[in-house]
């Protein structure tokens, strides 16, 4: 991101600082935060009946006529080029009916990049898809065979022969450090910033640390490979995607084929698991290309080696944080410097040092990160992008501090905890960290932490305790929308190209426009998961559940006014403003007025309407410029580490969570439990081994890239503050990220009062106790 | 490569099909059959996401051939459900939030399936055993572990 972006979003917070906030989105606190009647409540998922049953149809499930099946070979170097293919038995073995390589692919353009301000791309890799023989990373597809089924493709795969000219790539994290760069912002935020004299800071703190932090590469690993079943028909393009992005796949695959985004139809009403894995990647642009080449139908599931080939993950960092504190244990100085992996070809930034600038108010500051060129595959956004890595960092920081000022850990952040931010001085929406803490430390159990390390024992097992802060901003997508359809018989139907990966979509929504309907759930609908629907951002960054709900709620509004016109005269709402009425009842009322309510079916018969049917959008999100907005939460961890083994083994986990409103009790605590566990693995089991020799993923199963399993899974309590947040629709922040950020380094605190041994580098494997 | 003529029962009804001498259970179950229920994770026996029983005994479909299926009797997701009603195992993943994306649900209901019949008042370390097989990311682990308790009692008539 560029200084020009700089100065727009900072010449956009100046101006804001003078707009009174009742002027703002979110100005006026959502009414449903004081009247809700199905939010809050527990409800099962709308989807689980199906799901149960493995009735619901994914991606790679889409039944078609003459479908062929897709396989992909890979490069084998890094750096160079092609200079020989030879495909010919691959083309003579049984079943084959195409193989493709860049001899004979079709013209491409490039898929245009994710951007904050261009909601019609999914581009993760911008690089030329198959269009040339050069190589740019280790595991590019260099060919793809069509075959009648998958097991002649892949057969058929093996047979190609493809040989290389080798130039020395760039695969060493340590030597491209030379060249690293420094981008001018992360995401809207000032990349470098320094306020106050840290160096002064440094020098007259009573006490200070300074350490490096290590995280390794992450990769995705849903359980549903990256799929898609594609069919051209004439010029027009149908992809069954596995898709956090609908819109953005289909507006990019339009730009890369030369067709109009019209042409393109992306279905992927159910996602199998995506946590930042599931947008644009090579595989749909070479399956939409196979398909257009062979005239049929084509099917393309990557095999899960093939996702850590074509689907990039979470960039490695290194971090240093330098803490200086006065004797009260007061923040004088924070030096938060790193380094992550982002290739110019990719979109993400690992912007981990956004949470160390917003989260205690330290006295100076002196925060900036930089970016490492290999020739590699894109990194990308993985669950809670920048915070889960950044929270290791700064949050094992604060440990450390605390156990040199020898000082209870949760008062060190209580003396420090910013209540508004602390650079700018931009008021916070909503925050209550310490409550966060305070309910968790109570449900923990905490006063039973010893507080000199290494100092409780059961046989090999040496027992500890830790704590730390998790973070995520808020944020909401302007551009999405909603249409609100309500039908003769007074049902309601709420459409929009929202994304189900997991999450709960339907069944929240299907709560929220009940409750801002004023109608029983079961006359609610929700459609959403086709690019046929109103659109859709994305669901990513925790942003989806905010910018559904804003449009949802503008379409009410415009809703409401259509009403109030069919009505006419002759209707207890005569003489009303829109401003004066609500919606109760399943119709129209006075405000807090019964004796003056018309029913919808009322209101439509007397106009001889079948139905209304309304659309709204997610305005612009101002109020993340007026506001400091995020959600916090409180992670404990108890665990025992064995002297004999140095395996560590994760007894309890507590998180308490500063969300906002929680809108379903039972699917929210899911998205927290399932953002906890994944932080036990980036904890002590993940990490995708990369060969820096070769610049070759070494551990491309699931049998070497390790995620939790059933026994890595302690007894999990989750509670939350519910405090609502005025300046949100519902009240609500996004839940998805969060419960992942703090939990690693929770767990490496704990690790540390357990054994007295620091490890800064993730995973906190066996090796790193024992020989450390 | 000529085709394999198998003759099988797969959820109590006879069914005959014709797959390749290579061709796993599971892409037979999927691709020739319509059912979809079992997932293909890994093809490599590491996520469970494609479990089915063959003669009542747990089994990783992509690891069996279809030509193997010759004279035995699979149970797959499909035939879970008594038509309309649910079994119990089903409506206690629903209740308990035991599922998110859905991907493996499939999966770890047939292992847990399996693992009651073997065991019908499993402890929670025995389902977590029982169910060391299955893998999900979404990591829905403990409200699985809640779930198969809720259903074993009921299935026990406790």
């Amino acid at each position: 991101m560029s200084k020009l972006q700089n100065a727009i979003v900072g010449g956009v917070r100046t101006a804001m600082s003078y707009v009174p906030s009742s002027w703002l989105p979110g100005g006026k606190p959502d009414p449903l935060i004081e009247r809700r009647v199905t939010l809050g409540t527990q409800q099962s998922r709308l989807d689980g009946p199906d799901k149960v049953r493995g009735s619901s149809r994914f991606a790679a499930e889409v039944p078609m006529e003459r479908l062929l099946y897709a396989a992909c070979v890979h490069s084998t170097i890094a750096r160079g080029r092609i200079s020989e293919i030879d495909v010919s038995s691959a083309e003579a073995a049984p079943g084959v009916v195409l193989v493709m390589t860049h001899r004979n692919a079709p013209k491409m353009a490039l898929p245009p990049p994710i951007g904050l301000a261009n909601l019609k791309a999914a581009g993760n890799n911008i690089l030329p898809v198959m269009q040339d023989p050069e190589i740019r990373w280790n595991g590019q597809a260099v060919a793809v065979v069509l075959a009648e089924t998958q097991e002649q493709a892949d057969h058929a795969a093996s047979l190609v022969k493809a040989s290389y000219e080798s130039v020395a790539a760039r695969t060493r994290f340590e030597d491209a450090k030379a060249d690293a760069r420094t981008p001018d912002s992360l995401m809207i935020e000032r990349n470098r910033l320094k306020k106050g004299d840290v160096q002064a800071a440094f020098r007259r703190a009573v006490r200070s640390v300074d350490a490096t932090y290590r995280t390794p590469w992450h990769n995705h690993n849903p359980i549903e490979p990256n799929s898609a079943t594609i069919a051209w028909n004439g010029d027009r393009l149908i992809v069954h995607d596995a898709t956090q992005m609908l819109n953005g796949t289909a507006g990019s695959l339009a730009k890369v084929f030369g067709i109009k985004e019209t042409q393109v139809h992306v279905s992927s009403p159910f996602v199998g698991g995506g946590f930042g894995g599931k947008a644009l990647w090579d595989y749909q642009i070479l399956g939409a290309a196979a398909a257009k080449l062979a005239g049929r139908p084509v099917r393309i599931v990557l095999s899960r080696a093939g996702m850590h080939r074509l689907i990039g993950g979470r960039s490695p960092t290194e971090q240093r944080v330098a803490l200086a504190a006065d004797a009260d244990g007061k923040l004088m100085g924070l030096i938060h410097h790193g380094f992550s992996v982002k290739p110019p070809h990719s979109v993400c930034d690992e912007a981990f040092t956004l949470t160390s600038r917003s989260l205690y108010a330290s006295a100076s500051f002196d925060v900036v990160q930089h970016t490492l060129d290999l020739d590699v595959l894109a990194n990308t956004f993985m669950r809670a992008p920048g915070e889960a890595v950044g929270t290791f960092a700064i949050e094992c920081a604060m440990d450390e501090l605390a156990h040199g000022l020898g000082m209870d850990p949760i008062e060190l952040r209580r003396r420090n905890v910013a209540d508004c931010d602390p650079v700018t001085g931009t008021p916070h929406s909503q925050s209550d960290l310490m409550l966060a803490y305070d309910l968790g430390a109570k449900r923990f159990g905490w006063n039973r932490r010893a507080a000199t390390p290494r100092s409780r024992k059961d046989n090999e097992w040496l027992l500890g305790m830790g704590c730390a802060t998790g973070s995520f901003p808020y944020a909401r997508m302007p551009g999405m929308s909603a249409r609100i359809t309500i039908d003769g018989d007074g049902q309601a139907t709420v459409s929009s190209a929202a994304h189900e990966m997991g999450v709960g979509t339907a069944t929240v929504q299907r709560q929220h426009a009940a409750d801002r309907l004023g109608l029983p759930l079961e006359r609610v609908t929700v459609r959403i998961g086709d690019t046929s629907l109103p659109f859709g951002s994305f669901a990513g960054g925790s942003s989806q559940t905010a910018s559904l709900g804003a449009a949802i709620n503008a379409a009410s509004g415009k809703l409401a006014s259509e009403l109030l016109r069919l009505a006419g005269n002759d209707t207890p709402l005569a003489g009303l403003k829109v401003g004066e009425i609500e919606f109760a009842n399943g119709g129209l009322r006075k405000i807090d007025d019964q004796s003056r309510h018309e029913s919808f079916v009322s209101i439509l018969k007397r106009a001889a309407r079948r139905e209304v049917s309304v659309s709204g959008e997610s305005g612009a999100p101002l109020e993340m410029l007026k506001f400091s907005m995020h959600s916090r939460s409180a992670i404990f961890c108890e665990l025992r580490v064995s002297e004999v083994t140095g395996e560590v083994r994760v007894d309890r986990l507590v998180g308490c969570f500063d969300c906002g409103r929680i809108l379903n009790p039972k699917t929210a605590a899911s998205q927290f439990r399932g953002g906890m566990i994944m932080g036990i693995g980036m904890a002590l089991t993940e990490e995708t081994l990369f060969d820096e020799r070769t610049g070759r993923i070494m551990s491309a199963s699931i049998a070497d890239y390790h995620v939790p399993v059933h026994l890595d899974v302690p007894d999990i309590d989750v509670l939350w503050t519910d405090i609502p947040d005025p300046r949100t629709p519902m009240g609500a922040r996004g839940i998805g990220e969060i419960g992942i950020t703090g939990v690693a380094a929770a767990i490496a605190n704990a690790a540390f009062n357990a054994t007295g041994k620091r490890v800064r580098e993730l995973p906190l494997t066996p090796d790193k106790f024992l020989f450390a | 490569m000529s085709g394999v003529h198998v003759s099988t029962t797969i959820n109590g009804d006879p069914i005959d099909f014709v797959c390749d001498p290579d061709e796993p259970l599971l892409d037979v179950l999927r691709n020739r059959l319509g059912l979809t229920g079992a997932k293909e994770g890994c093809g490599t026996g590491d996520c469970g996401a494609c479990s089915i029983t063959l003669d009542g005994e747990l089994v990783c479909s992509c690891l069996v051939l279809g030509a193997e299926a010759e004279g035995r009797k699979i149970e797959t997701i499909e035939g879970m459900a008594d038509g309309d009603k649910l079994h119990p195992l089903q409506r206690a993943f629903i209740s308990n939030a035991a599922l998110q994306c859905g991907i493996c649900t499939p999966g770890f209901l047939i292992a847990a399936k399996a693992l009651l019949k073997k065991n019908k008042n499993p402890t929670e370390e025995e389902i977590r055993f029982g169910l060391a097989g299955n893998l999900c990311r979404c990591t829905g682990y403990d409200k699985i572990v809640r779930a198969v308790q809720e259903a074993a009692k009921e299935m026990r008539g406790a």
